[in-house]
């Protein structure tokens, strides 16, 4: 359903994604694991163009991208193929949870404000926030953020979600509440690629778990394989430094 | 000391009777500068090619001339040039000299509101499918509102007391009003004095009205 072909990404001359191929099939959930700095974040900003790859192809359901001459409209569909929750919730500070979850209805899919508002009400209610749908993002917990934030990405009905490090900036008693939500849609077969430290996740989650160093894959495959059996003495370095149990 | 307490109690309300076209002049040129500003910023921001340049040579000029240069150039200098302009009377060109003046400064104050909002707003807005346009305006500007408001207060303030100004192309407002009875009595203390007061008192209810207003604008950021 997704590929990516020849994926390059260099700031300021430096090299941060050095030709990313990778398949993506549909309601298949992907974990990319790695040392940070190599590139995962990157891969999945450049997937919604919030960077601008240098060079490569990015295509969903047959739509081509070609990176280095990207069309506005190219890059605004790609994005509406495509819902990203951040790794700092980055929720609409002057919006209200339930208005967080019904703007881009509003304003991108063009639905009248009362229906989004209540198609926003429903996904407050499938998130368990249905009471807070009036609370501004200062009024919510670390985990309740990040719960609109996925709220906000499950409203665009996206063909991929994308998850930068949902959990890393929360405290460590909301990690948990974020992480059974995420399970929620990977029980629905809703496609995800997720950029994370939380092996246990990946392990129990993933269909595949891709282990990127160096702007490069270095090695991918099913949790059971990766994490038990790693072909590649530095993914074997990277996962006995992650794992201690 | 010979304070004539009687004339100074009967200047107040003569000259309250002007502060309606004062207040005319000060609100209009709030509407109309703010309107340019928030454009202006906006071009700025996205650093649109071309406009961007023509934004930052306009602020340049308006902020680098004294506003009596500037009313004086397009009340009495741009008609002699623009004949098509002779029929602009001196209200019309004090708002547009006060507008354009004020905005080049609130453009900046805009601007830099906008650049203090955290960018992963923007990227958020984006991620959903907004154009950056769109984001601007639902996102990023009623964020930066309240971020630019005491500034903008500030320089509505200093709009207020500029249009004393305008007396100067001839408008008939509050200060003129005052010079022509202080030098008809000769009571240019008590005339002078009270012009100051209706000044102070407009500026302080306004600065009562900006507190309100950030409370309320400030009503998503509490915890």
């Amino acid at each position: 359903m997704i590929q990516l072909q020849k994926l390059v990404k260099t700031f300021d001359g430096h090299p941060v994604l050095n030709g990313i191929d990778m398949d993506i099939t549909e309601g298949e959930i992907i974990v990319i694991i790695g040392p940070s700095g190599t590139g995962k974040s990157t891969l999945l900003r450049c997937l919604n163009f919030l960077e601008q790859p240098d060079s490569g192809q990015i295509s969903i359901d047959g739509d081509t991208v070609d990176a280095a001459r990207a069309s506005k409209k190219a890059v605004l569909k790609l994005r509406r193929n495509t819902s990203f929750v951040f790794q700092n919730y980055a929720l609409f500070a002057n919006k209200t949870a339930v208005q967080n979850i019904a703007e881009g209805l509003m304003t991108v899919w063009g639905k009248p404000k009362a229906e989004a508002l209540a198609e926003a009400q429903q996904i407050l209610a499938d998130i368990g926030l249905a009471d807070k749908a009036d609370s501004y993002p200062a009024a919510l917990s670390g985990g309740q953020q990040q719960r609109v934030g996925i709220g906000r990405a499950m409203a665009s009905h996206s063909k991929v979600m994308l998850f930068d490090e949902p959990t890393s900036a929360l405290d460590p008693e909301w990690v948990e509440e974020v992480l059974q939500l995420m399970k929620k849609l990977a029980q629905r077969k809703q496609t995800m690629l997720v950029v994370t430290h939380e092996m246990s996740f990946a392990r129990e989650v993933a269909d595949r778990v891709v282990f990127m160093e160096g702007g490069r894959i270095v090695e991918q495959g099913p949790p059971e394989q990766l994490f038990s059996n790693p072909a590649d003495p530095r993914t074997r370095e990277f996962l006995r430094k992650v794992i201690r149990d | 000391m010979n304070f004539d307490v009687t004339y100074f109690l009967e200047m107040i309300p003569l000259l309250l009777g002007y502060l309606g076209l004062t207040m005319k002049m000060a609100s209009l040129g709030l509407v109309f500068a703010l309107i340019l500003a928030v454009n202006m910023a906006v071009v700025r921001v996205l650093k649109v090619p071309l406009l961007d340049w023509l934004v930052q040579l306009f602020i340049s000029f308006f902020r680098g001339t004294p506003l009596l240069v500037q009313l004086f150039l397009l009340y009495y200098g741009l008609p002699q040039m623009f004949p098509i302009m002779v029929g602009i009377d001196a209200f019309t060109a004090a708002v547009i000299g006060l507008s354009l003046h004020f905005s080049a400064y609130m453009a900046e104050s805009i601007r830099a509101a906008i650049l203090g909002i955290d960018k992963s707003q923007m990227e958020a807005a984006l991620s959903i499918g907004q154009s950056s346009l769109m984001a601007m305006r639902r996102i990023i500007l009623p964020q930066a509102a309240r971020i630019a408001l005491p500034s903008l207060m500030n320089q509505f303030v200093d709009m207020i007391k500029s249009t004393s100004l305008a007396f100067t192309l001839g408008v008939a407002e509050l200060m003129a009003r005052a010079q022509m009875e202080a030098s008809s009595s000769f009571r240019f203390f008590e005339s002078f004095l009270a012009v100051a007061l209706i000044y102070w008192a407009v500026v302080v209810i306004f600065t009562q009205l900006q507190n309100r207003l950030e409370k309320h604008l400030n009503r998503a950021y509490q915890r």
